[in-house]
């Protein structure tokens, strides 16, 4: 008893409807049946953070969600980010900090950060170094990032977006 | 991996739940943060045949006092709401720090207090509060409404008194004073790791400063959480103390039985348990409250 489910999903503030199974998660549902492959899978079992996105706002893994079970939220994924083709401040601070190398964490670390600095805009680095703790990298070694997400609390701070 | 296949429902009630749990029998499970049912799920340890979603059920994530000042905490209710909502950060601000310790923002933003405590991980920081604080845990199921002792609640790994269908609905923590002391450390790998050992205390004192009444648990040291009752014997009717907090430390290992495993052998879980201990009474008499 595993039929096809039909379900509507609000992500980057468009509507899509879409036909999975129950166990379809959200983050092969975002990458599979929407085509947003932004979203990155390394562990698919929460550790890695590569799969964070934003649910209603708040960070979340897209890996440890049923794609059924987002029905009703507002979903936004590093897609979703960069407005009218411009790169968000907080992306061009990891373009100007050299925040990346391969790129595969860059989506996580961009929704987790996004999430802190609507939270909490003036973090200090021990308040970074702890949001981003649930994400790993194997490239940049985090202090470049930490730098970039400083860097574009005082970018949001001095506005316009 | 990707989890096996089954079949999902979202019930509209908590009654409606558990005519379906009851309707699906044992292969069925409820899913609430999904933050360990999951990751569980994916690695294709479990297999429910259904997943009964209780997200939808709103009565399950109300926070109130009780006229006794008893603070009741909905089973739904996210971790990350424990360490952030006013309501619980005032009336329980032990409970608050300990949920500051558990997994990443991102995973404290699904995961829920009933999910954690119905896992019944033995490192997890939840239900050792729940047991350093004598909470009641609230359960309803196919055969009605029960309450169960927090201490008489873990029962092994993963193991609880939640019977077939049953379903947490509340956790409800005794009045907190407010010039109560409290303290809460853990020693994990890293931020966000599972503890590798953890100490909760709390402790009252009386007109003549002396210890009238208190609470300590361990975390990570045992198959469950534990309750250090010989540690708080040793604290009761004295007056705080560096070399109390010693001797209370002293008696740790009593009631502990850590375990060997890649992490961290039992003999070093049992210096940093007594460690701990001092620490985490120091942080509760040093707290102005
Ligand atoms: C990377 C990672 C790190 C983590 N680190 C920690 C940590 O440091 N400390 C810690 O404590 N936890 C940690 N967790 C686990 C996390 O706290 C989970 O949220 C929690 O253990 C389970 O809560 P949940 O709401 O997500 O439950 P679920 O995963 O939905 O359910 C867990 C179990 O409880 C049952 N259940 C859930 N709700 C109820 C209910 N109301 N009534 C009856 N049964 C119910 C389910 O059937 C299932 O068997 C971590 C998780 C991840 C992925
Ligand atoms: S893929 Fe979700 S946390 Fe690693
Ligand atoms: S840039 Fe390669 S994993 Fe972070």
């Amino acid at each position: 008893m595993s039929e096809r489910l039909k379900i509507s999903l609000n992500v980057n503030n468009d509507t899509h409807a879409c036909e999975i199974d129950a166990r379809m998660t959200l983050a092969d549902c975002l990458r599979e049946k929407l085509d947003l492959t932004g979203t990155h899978l390394g562990c698919e079992h929460g550790v890695c953070g590569a799969c964070t996105v934003l649910a209603d706002g708040v960070s979340i893994r897209s890996c440890l969600i049923f794609a059924v079970q987002a029905q009703g939220m507002k979903i936004t994924t590093v897609e979703g980010l960069a407005k009218d083709g411009e790169l968000s401040p907080l992306q061009e601070a990891f373009h100007d900090n050299h925040a990346l190398q391969c790129g595969f964490c860059t989506p996580g670390m961009l929704t987790t950060a996004e999430a802190l600095l609507t939270e909490n805009p003036a973090p200090t680095r021990r308040e970074v170094e702890s949001a981003i703790s649930g994400n790993i990298c194997r490239c940049t070694g985090y202090i470049s990032i930490v730098d970039a997400i400083i860097d574009a609390a005082e970018r949001r701070r001095q506005g316009p977006p | 991996m990707k989890p096996p296949k089954f079949s999902y429902l979202a019930p509209e009630s908590v009654k409606n739940a558990i005519a379906m749990k009851q309707e699906l029998g044992e292969n069925a499970r409820y899913i609430a943060g999904g933050q360990s049912l999951v990751p569980m799920m994916n690695f294709r340890v479990a297999a429910p045949s259904a997943l009964i979603d209780l997200n939808g059920l709103t009565e399950l994530s109300k926070v109130s006092l009780s006229s006794d000042s008893a603070l009741n905490i909905g089973a739904l209710t996210r971790t990350r709401r424990l360490e952030n909502d006013p309501k619980i950060t005032g009336a329980h601000p032990l409970l608050a720090a300990a949920a500051r310790h558990i997994a990443h923002a991102q995973i404290r933003n699904r995961g829920t207090i009933g999910g954690s405590i119905a896992h019944a991980d033995p490192a997890a920081e939840l239900p050792g509060i729940v047991l350093a604080c004598d909470a009641e845990i609230e359960l309803q199921g196919p055969r009605g409404f029960r309450t169960v002792h927090a201490v008489d609640f873990f029962e092994s790994v993963f193991t609880t008194a939640l019977e077939e269908g049953e379903l947490l609905l509340n956790i409800k923590f005794p009045r907190w004073p407010k010039d109560r002391k409290w303290g809460f450390q853990e020693v994990s790998r890293r931020e966000g790791d599972y503890a590798l050992v953890g100490i909760a205390a709390w402790f009252d004192l009386d007109a003549t400063s002396s210890i009238s009444a208190c609470g300590l648990s361990a975390i990570g040291a045992a198959d469950t959480p534990v309750r250090l009752t010989k540690s708080e014997a040793a604290l009761l009717g004295s007056v705080p103390s560096l070399p109390l907090f010693e001797k209370a430390a002293a008696e740790v290992t009593a009631d502990i039985d850590p375990f060997d495993d890649v992490h961290a052998s039992a003999i070093y879980r049992c210096e940093v348990a007594a460690a701990l201990a001092i620490r985490t009474l120091t942080e509760a008499w040093e707290r102005d409250t």
